[in-house]
């Protein structure tokens, strides 16, 4: 039976996400995915790696709208993905968005690395 | 030969309708037979500078935008003074005034807005006349030849021009505005504060908080009365309270209308030969009276008549203008509100009053007052939304010092800007200028100016300020104070004056201690929040509620990241002594957990590495079963206490040096300390413990113990220096204890104690040390006192499931599925 894929995956309830914190997603076949709460609440999600040496983003200290990489501290936009300051690179940013409590992400950016 | 192109009608010979197609030409100079109607009897001016006419600064020749040529030469016919009256959209007809009928393929509607009269009584007197046309103007420029009485009801934009035009033609001005602030869309309180204070200085009164009740007069104006009843004489009245869209055409054409004619992002109205553009408008719900939107609109619309559909977006405003020859510019929401912060700079000598608001590391709203010179460039980053966390701190000085990110933004040069009237310290209400005296007094260093003039005495925000002038005033003379740098670019205060002020008003968590000291940013940064952290336990070390996301990661999760993101594994092996029970928990535990290397590390203990994040809690519960604990290799804390065996064993050795140090670690281990800490004790001078590199380094010699201080290897090597030598083996623990809580208590954040001691000399050290017996004692108390809350074994906690999140994944993907981890 094919069921038409939902555009949205369900994560999970939105207090799993610590303020200033971030929980990570595997991807069975694809790039594991950070998902980061700031301190007012917003919620981002990038591939939980890092532009410059594939730090995991998700051990970052989160600041702002922003993290920094624990590798070398790099710092990434949660909102863009890019990285600020000095530095240049980026990494996909996947949407989310939380409804009803529950943490909603775009199937079509998470499976995005699946072979 | 008969035209046979399509037939473009524009009602509307204003900036919108000829801009429009002005747009259309560029594209296709020849789709087109353009006929324009327009109501007043010229050819089309800029409206925007009817100010200038009206002061005298300008003549009608300069304000024309297309002259006759221009239709001429387009072909264009032009129907001036003869205002459409009716379209009759079935037949695809207008009709003008004169009963002249023209058949259109393609009609733009661009009527402008008209401005609204407020029906007070009195209100259609003659001597009542609004701004908005060369007619309006010729009446004000009539009324003013003799001089007297102007009143202008409303302190808008518009309102203010038409003022200060009648001000500078003779006449006697008085503005009433209902609202409490002058041009209260445009600037805020302050900035409209500003502003009234500036117009009063050139004559013109101005009433605020005023409403009119009528417009009084038998044949003509001869004053207005306010509802509280005072009565401002009057020989003209101009009416400047807003505009509104002039929709009447579409409306009676049956064209959907809201505030403005509904058009869609190609301008077109809800008849799709019918277009609109311009003030008349409503697109998105919104209304634009500014030009930069309708140059925008004409983009679109021309884009969508030559088959290029770009679609309009809506636009985002400023507002920079010249009111009565004062700039003023604003954009963007500067109505703050949650997640908003403000930067404002305000220099009352020159006049300037800047506010830039930014919301998540985003301008959101500028208002500038006096100086609009970076107007344009705020609003850039506006619009491109760019992030200017980097420039933050010289951002309110413009581009000139903000540009190119944080290192070429020079504050010095900003405070050089600066008049000497600008207020440097807000809590004291001292000037630049006094706190450069104080400085050409004699005060050379920080602490003398605040005691010299008090700037920066109070609650410390205008730190850097005063450092900057310092640097200024002083130039390279002022270097004495380099190392007194602010903990990180949140805050002004250095780590003393953290570390100083936690104590004194008593803050005992991050988000208090951000607030109590004007911290300028929301939460921080990567760099002060782990500080913040150490700091507050370090000071409350019975009360403190850890943070767990103010710790670097390795703290956070106990163990050490490495750069494929595993962590390694490092037990505590008491002065570097284990079991053959402790070495087999560990093979299994490498075994089990498929650590893919097992080190021996230089603190002579073994280092398992590869486990992963989830492995983690299983892997200390098999650890702490076999007796064996966190070895904090991961943290700003005491890591190992290196031994080499000493007198047990030795030939040469002189005192038991292994006993010793497996004592000096069952006291330490757990402390937490401004960076990483290592403690090594030698049997004799050969040192093989290398006790010389060490934080704190005993060698034992036959007549007792030698302490040194402040060594380490790494990128600056540095040798001990000789503390003291003591004579027993609880004095060297004791004199280890109260220099640990030295360095804690004083030693910068990710200091360790080698330029720590390099900052503050050995003989400070000694002083508080060896010299002060009491203050040595008083140290150790209080070591001890944060060790018994601190010597818990954070491994155990997290075996035990506490903050099990940090271990697991939230959930996983899988294809066709998530799987929720299981709580």
């Amino acid at each position: 039976m094919n069921y038409p894929a939902p555009e949205w995956l369900d994560i999970g309830p939105v207090e799993q996400l610590p303020a200033l914190g971030a929980r990570t997603l595997p991807v069975q076949g694809g790039d594991e995915i950070a998902i980061f709460r700031t301190a007012n609440g917003s919620v981002y999600a990038l591939i939980n790696k890092c532009p410059h040496k594939q730090g995991p983003l998700s051990q970052g200290i989160v600041h702002d709208t922003s993290v920094t990489c624990p590798l070398h501290n790099w710092r990434i936009s949660l909102i863009t993905g890019q990285a600020l300051g000095g530095d240049t690179g980026c990494v996909p940013t996947i949407p989310v968005k939380i409804e009803g409590g529950r943490i909603m992400l775009s199937r079509a950016e998470a499976l995005a690395g699946v072979g | 030969m008969t035209d046979t192109r399509p037939h473009l009608v524009v009602i509307g010979n204003g900036m919108a309708g000829c801009r429009a197609v002005e747009e259309i030409l560029a594209r296709d100079k020849s789709k087109y037979r353009i006929t324009i109607f327009g109501a007043e009897p010229r050819v089309n001016y800029n409206r925007i500078m009817l100010s200038p006419l009206l002061a005298g600064e300008k003549s009608f020749a300069e304000i024309v935008i297309n002259d006759h040529d221009w239709y001429a030469d387009n072909a264009i016919t032009l129907v001036a003074g003869d205002a459409v009256t009716h379209i009759d959209r079935a037949a695809q007809t207008v009709m003008a005034k004169n009963g002249r009928v023209e058949r259109y393929d393609k009609l733009i509607l661009a009527t402008g807005s008209d401005p609204f009269i407020i029906p007070v009584p009195g209100h259609t007197l003659p001597g009542v006349i609004t701004f908005r046309d060369m007619d309006d103007v010729d009446a004000m420029l009539k009324a003013s030849e003799g001089g007297g009485n102007a009143v202008v009801i409303g302190g808008g934009l518009l309102g203010l021009e038409a003022a200060h035009g009648l001000s500078l033609r003779g006449m006697n001005v008085t503005v009433i505005h209902l609202m409490p602030t002058l041009m209260e869309r445009q600037l805020d309180e302050a900035a409209g504060w500003l502003l009234k204070d500036a117009l009063e200085g050139r004559g013109q009164s101005i009433l605020t908080g005023a409403d009119t009740a009528e417009i009084v007069g038998a044949n003509h104006v001869e004053g207005v009365r306010l509802k509280d009843g005072r009565l401002i004489p009057a020989d003209i009245v101009v009416m400047a309270v807003g505009i509104r869209p002039n929709t009447r055409l579409a409306k009676e054409a049956g064209l959907a209308v809201g505030r403005g004619i509904h058009v869609d992002d190609h301008m077109t109205s809800s008849d799709a030969n019918i277009l609109a553009v311009g003030e008349c408008v409503e697109h998105d719900s919104k209304v634009y009276g500014l030009v930069a939107p309708i140059w925008d609109m004409c983009r679109a619309l021309a884009d969508g008549l030559t088959d290029n559909h770009s679609g309009y977006k809506g636009s985002v405003t400023s507002t920079k203008l010249k009111v009565a020859g004062l700039d003023v510019f604003s954009a963007g929401d500067f109505s703050g509100g949650e997640g908003c912060e403000d930067i404002v700079l305000r220099d009352a000598a020159r006049g300037v009053y800047k506010r830039v608001i930014v919301k998540e590391d985003k301008v959101v709203g500028a208002v500038l007052y006096g100086d609009t010179g970076d107007g344009n460039w705020y609003f850039d980053l506006l619009k491109r939304q760019e992030d200017v966390s980097d420039i933050r701190g010289a951002l309110i000085f413009g581009q000139a010092f903000a540009s190119g990110g944080g290192a070429s933004a020079n504050p010095i040069e900003a405070v050089a800007a600066l008049s000497d009237n600008a207020e440097i310290c807000g809590c004291n209400g001292v000037s630049k200028g006094q706190v450069m005296a104080c400085i050409g007094g004699g005060a050379h260093t920080l602490d003398a100016v605040r005691a010299g003039c008090k700037a920066s005495a109070s609650c410390g925000s205008c730190t850097g300020l005063v450092e900057n002038l310092l640097a200024f005033a002083m130039g390279d003379d002022y270097a004495g104070e380099r190392d007194n740098k602010p903990m990180c670019k949140c805050t002004s205060f250095t780590h003393e004056e953290v570390r100083s002020l936690i104590l004194a008003k008593t803050l005992t968590s991050i988000p208090q201690a951000m607030q109590e000291l004007h911290w300028m940013t929301p939460d921080g940064c990567s760099s002060c929040r782990p500080a913040l952290n150490y700091y507050l336990l370090c000071a409350w070390p019975g009360e403190h509620v850890e943070d767990p996301q103010s710790r670097y990661t390795n703290e956070r999760m106990h163990a050490n990241i490495q750069k494929d993101g595993t962590y390694s594994v490092v037990p505590r092996m008491w002065g570097g002594v284990t079991t053959p029970n402790e070495l087999r928990a560990i093979a299994d535990a490498a075994d089990k957990y498929k650590a893919r290397l097992v080190k021996v590390t230089g603190g002579q203990r073994l280092d398992l590495f590869g486990i992963k994040k989830e492995d983690l809690p299983a892997i200390w519960a098999d650890l702490n079963a076999a007796g064996m604990v966190s070895g904090h290799a991961y943290g700003k804390a005491l890591r190992t206490v290196k031994t080499c065996v000493g007198s047990e064993w030795c030939r040469f050795g002189t005192q038991d040096s292994t006993g010793l140090g497996i004592k000096a670690e069952k006291m330490t281990w757990g402390s937490w300390m401004p960076h990483k800490f290592k403690i090594a004790v030698s049997g004799c001078p050969r040192n093989c413990a290398e006790a010389t590199i060490k934080d704190f380094g005993i060698i034992c010699v036959d007549s007792g113990y030698q302490l040194l201080v402040g060594g380490n290897g790494g990128i600056h090597l540095r040798g001990t220096d000789l503390l003291c030598q003591v004579e027993t083996e609880q004095e060297a623990l004791d004199y280890c204890a109260a220099f640990i809580q030295l360095y804690r208590e004083e030693a910068r954040y990710l200091d360790r104690t080698a330029p720590w001691i390099e900052r503050v000399g050995m003989e400070y050290v000694k002083a508080r040390i060896v010299d002060d017996g009491v203050g040595r004692d008083a140290l150790r108390a209080r070591f001890e006192f944060s060790q018994s809350f601190s010597q818990i074994d954070p491994w155990a906690q997290r075996a035990a499931g506490e903050e099990r999140e940090l271990h697991h994944h939230i959930a996983e993907i899988r294809p066709f599925r998530v799987l929720e981890a299981v709580a």
